[in-house]
């Protein structure tokens, strides 16, 4: 167990800047891989976690070159190594496990050539042993049959087969060490935790050491024995998995785990001020100096070394770590939202709701008409109450963004009514809207660099709404744009500024002041926080609710993220496949009785607890479209209870805590079933 | 597969429909017929009424499309004026010659083009890059009249070593023809060679940079089994329709280059006929230029729905 498989000594890698200064993105990075252990590294976006990981392959990205250390494999630096020499140990010793396997696997070959070619390089193997091999790894990446499988191409699986091919591909060189860059990243919640299982078990069943690296504890925590937490190009924190995430003894660390959003914690996490700085802006100091709340002038003026403390076993970068030591029971506390959801009166409702993306055909067209049978969202009903946050939450394909898109009236409904403002039926098509409703209901999109316009300045970019519903020009226009700026928590100074110039919590927080500079009544906010770092969420979810809470808006909040829902939202309503399952007041969704969907989503969440375990009772396939009739859930339930379920469509049943679930269980019987 | 098949050249036929119709209108529209302009100033009376007649000119414009459209599906463009033979047999060598010159800057071109290509992708920023693409950059500009006039002067004027014009008869067998048209597929290759490899080159540096080639490396496939497993066929997919446009493009080459070498093909014909106002012929070059240019799209298109597995399986899915 204590034999060491690769080992990192001193290594920094940098570019050369435009001025021809050398910056460094790794700063004198040292840590050892044991046999049979999995490392997680963690850090959020620039913190050098995928640069130290491909280094450890030997593998530096283009622009990029080793300034001063050495990767260590077996006691050969694979930083000195001959390409020929690499294609040795690539892939037979080291093994990756890409994060986006739809992107990483060849397009125009087939499944079973992909992995063929690793047997090919890595094994002796003749052409039957290989074939019989293919089906073993398929098989052992638990794909369904495996057989045909190998015949298919990559994008005809969805994304978790493609990560399992991925990770069928890495194995079939039977390596010492994998390596796992962000490997569940951008699946779905039940399909990431599928994944991790899988992971898991293979890592105990090969005894392969692994590294894991991801933005995410949670997946961390589920998977690693030793975490490594990185910083800008540093290593902050390592130790023993249980230690770092329970009782974090550096600012940073203790920071990030109080900005996760939990499940089991109602209100909102704790930000962090600030961002992580630029490559090459550190000049003196302590790399987190300026957010931490621990600097004092020690840390300004000098970088702290990275201090072994023994009867902790692990290594921490910070001048005060100690004062950290004793406080870690408040890790478990939360900000209170306020809530203000006072007024009983409805300004937005959903009636029987229709969306369908089919083709129209020609007759149709003609006539206006849309005849989908079964269309992608079915039978919506919601009535939004005056300054609540609503939160849609569902897998991809489950109809979310698509009803958020109807109500901003980019997407024409087939059937169904939406009503704003005491009852008055609003036109599902943007053109026939008035202006003034235009203006009430105001979107956020889930990516700031695409939403906000490259070629315009923040002031720009803010100037438009208060223009366009407001005429406002000159002093006023410029004395509004700084108003907005502050309530968003920006200076003046960034008037002037290009989206570009700007981090992405930032950016982010420019799209809030253009929803906001309409003074709407309604803000759609479509998976606002999923492009962001852990810490740079947890303060526009801040920012979000501080908002509501002074201007009394109402938020429709769609996200794939259980835990950001339970932070932001007073009501929950659970779809898959585009019909509601269960909908009411978020603390009593994310209690039993639920519906069974309900209950699969809330197993597969990942806390960043090493105790907690997600609960998979469900397989993590999704279909392609909607069932004709009956249950939505059907296809996966756990808890189906026989024909009814695939012939009628499931009543709403009322549960005494106010949480509506459309299930045919009686509802006593899914509390007793799922105690 | 088959029905797409089938619908893309149903498609296509119904292009040449239109561009026949655009033609047939076009030269209908234009003052006077095709006797008046023929007869020139002898165009009244008698001559006049002889020639409306033997042309067929008395019956309605569109009876006269439907014949003439006819034929031409039967592939019988009718008689040129200023020859007064079948266009058929005017065509036929021309064609041919046009089409050996077509064919050997094609032979030649797209290979080049596409090793070029590849060359200056892989050693990218390198010595081999900057010194080829600085070649295809500066030929790319130079339009291929002026450089067809500078190969005839520094070739044949001051080397001697080639014929500057082509002297041979249409009907010119095929060797004949091979010996002489050296330089006017240099000229008309160059442009299309140059375009070619600085398409083939971003497509390839875009690959390259690709997820799947990163995995590839981390996989420990060798160097040149990466390039020609996993890049060059992903690569070169989205250059098939550009060398399609490339090629359609080439016909207006042609026709330039034709006339600065005096080279007896479909080119010079579309000149000549113009010049001497002979509408018959004009009207069954446009129709076969268009043909040539539906059919080379088509076939380009049916090549990516082939090879591409992603679009192949999309469209038996449907």
């Amino acid at each position: 167990m204590n034999e060491i498989i690769e080992s990192v000594k001193n290594l920094s890698i940098g570019f050369n800047s435009q001025k021809g200064k050398q910056i460094s993105i790794l700063r004198n990075v040292s840590t050892n891989i044991k046999k049979g252990e999995t490392v997680g590294i963690v850090g959020e976006s620039g913190s050098g976690k995928s640069t130290l990981a491909l280094a450890m392959m030997g593998y530096i990205k283009q622009g990029l070159f080793p300034l001063k250390g050495e990767c260590l494999f077996k006691s050969e630096d694979l930083l000195k190594m001959s390409s020929r020499e690499l294609e040795k140990i690539r892939g037979r010793k080291i093994a990756m496990i890409p994060q986006n396997a739809g992107q990483a696997l060849t397009p125009n070959l087939k499944i079973g050539y992909q992995i063929d070619e690793a047997l090919k390089l890595h094994t002796d193997l003749n052409k039957t042993e290989r074939d019989k091999k293919i089906s073993e790894l398929l098989n052992k990446v638990r794909l369904p049959s495996p057989e045909t499988m190998a015949f298919r191409y990559p994008h005809e699986l969805s994304g978790g087969q493609q990560q399992r091919v991925a990770v069928a591909m890495a194995l079939a060189g039977k390596p010492d060490l994998l390596l796992l860059d962000e490997p569940t990243t951008g699946l779905d919640v039940t399909t990431q935790a599928h994944v991790l299982e899988l992971l898991r078990f293979i890592a105990k069943d090969t005894g392969t050491s692994m590294i894991y690296v991801s933005h995410d504890l949670g997946a961390i925590a589920q998977v690693s024995d030793r975490i490594v937490v990185m910083y800008a190009g540093e290593i902050v924190l390592e130790g023993p998995a249980r230690k770092i995430l329970k009782e974090p003894i550096h600012p940073y660390t203790y920071g990030l785990l109080k900005s996760i959003p939990k499940l089991s914690l109602a209100g909102l996490p704790t930000s962090m001020p600030g961002s992580q700085p630029q490559p090459g802006s550190i000049n003196e100091g302590c790399s987190f100096y300026d957010r931490c709340n621990l600097a004092n002038d020690n840390c300004k003026k000098n970088s702290p070394d990275l201090e072994h403390i023994k009867e902790l076993d692990t290594n921490v970068r910070c001048f005060n770590y100690k004062e950290l030591i004793n406080q870690n029971n408040n890790l478990q506390t939360s900000i209170t939202k306020k809530s203000n959801n006072t007024e009983v009166n409805e300004v937005l409702k959903l009636k029987d709701v229709s969306i369908s993306y089919a083709k129209q055909k020609f007759f149709d067209q003609l006539l206006n008409k849309i005849s989908d049978q079964n269309p992608t969202v079915k039978d919506i009903n919601i009535d939004i109450k005056k300054g609540e946050t609503i939160a849609l939450v569902g897998e991809s394909g489950s109809g979310k963004s698509t009803i958020l898109k109807s109500i901003a009236g980019l997407l024409k409904t087939k059937d169904g009514q939406i009503k704003f403002d005491n009852d008055r039926i609003l036109s599902s098509d943007l053109k026939m809207r008035n202006p003034n409703d235009l203006r009430a209901i105001q979107l956020i999109f889930q990516n700031p660099d695409e939403s906000l316009n490259p070629n315009h300045t923040v002031e720009q970019i803010l100037s438009q709404p208060l223009k366009l519903y407001f005429n406002l020009s000159g002093e006023k226009l410029k004395k509004n744009i700084i108003d907005l700026l502050k309530k968003v928590r920006l200076g003046e100074f960034y008037m002037s500024r290009y989206p570009r110039q700007l981090s992405g919590g930032e950016k982010q927080r420019v799209a809030v002041a253009r929803a906001f500079a309409a003074k709407p009544d309604i803000i759609l906010c479509d998976e606002v926080t999923s492009a962001l770092d852990v810490s740079v969420q947890a303060a526009v979810l801040n920012l979000l609710q501080q908002l509501k809470e002074d201007l009394g808006t109402t938020y429709v909040f769609v996200s794939h993220d259980l835990a950001v829902v339970r932070a932001i939202s007073d009501r929950v309503a659970v779809l898959y496949q585009g019909r509601l399952c269960e909908i009411g007041p978020s603390q009593n969704v994310y209690k039993f009785p639920s519906h069974p969907y309900t209950e699969v989503l809330l197993g597969a969440v990942l806390e960043p607890d090493p105790d907690i375990k997600p609960k998979l009772v469900a397989e993590d396939i999704v279909e392609e479209k909607p069932p004709e009739k009956g249950c939505s859930f059907q296809g996966r339930c756990p808890r189906k209870i026989g024909d009814i379920c695939n012939s009628e469509v499931p009543p709403w049943q009322i549960g005494e805590n106010g949480n509506a679930i459309r299930c045919h269980i009686n509802i006593e019987e899914l509390a007793s079933l799922q105690k | 597969m088959l029905l797409l098949i089938l619908k893309r050249i149903g498609l296509g036929l119904i292009t040449l429909f239109i561009v026949s119709l655009i033609t047939f209108v076009g030269v209908e529209v234009l003052p006077g017929d095709a006797c008046t302009t023929y007869l020139e100033r002898e165009a009244y009376g008698a001559a006049l009424d002889a020639c409306i007649k033997r042309l067929g000119l008395d019956v309605p414009a569109y009876e006269r499309y439907f014949d003439w459209a006819s034929n031409v599906a039967r592939g019988d463009f009718g008689y040129s004026l200023s020859g007064e033979m079948p266009i058929n047999e005017v065509l036929g060598p021309r064609v041919k010659n046009s089409l050996v010159l077509a064919s050997v800057s094609i032979l030649i071109g797209i290979p080049l083009a596409i090793v070029l290509g590849i060359i200056t992708a892989l050693w990218r920023d390198k010595l081999p890059d900057i010194m080829i693409s600085t070649i295809t950059i500066f030929s790319m500009t130079i339009p291929e009249f002026i450089s067809a006039t500078l190969l005839i002067l520094i070739v044949a004027i001051w080397l001697g070593w080639l014929p500057g014009i082509v002297i041979i008869p249409s009907d010119a067998t095929f060797y004949q023809l091979l010996s002489n048209i050296i330089l006017p597929v240099v000229a008309i290759s160059m442009i299309m060679t140059a375009h070619m490899a600085r398409m083939v080159r971003s497509s390839v540096i875009q690959v390259m940079a690709s997820d799947y080639v990163q995995m590839a490396i981390l996989k420990g496939v060798p160097y040149w089994k990466m390039v020609f497993r996993h890049v060059l066929p992903n690569a070169l997919l989205p250059a098939i329709n550009v060398v399609a446009l490339t090629i359609a493009w080439l016909l207006g080459g042609v026709v330039v280059t034709e006339v600065v070498f005096n080279y007896p093909g479909l080119g010079r014909l579309v000149i000549e006929s113009i010049s001497n106002r002979d509408l018959p012929v004009v009207q069954a070059l446009a129709i076969i230029l268009a043909s040539i240019y539906v059919g080379i799209n088509l076939i380009a298109d049916l090549m990516t729905l082939m090879l591409n597995p992603r679009l192949k399986s999309l469209q038996i899915r449907k």
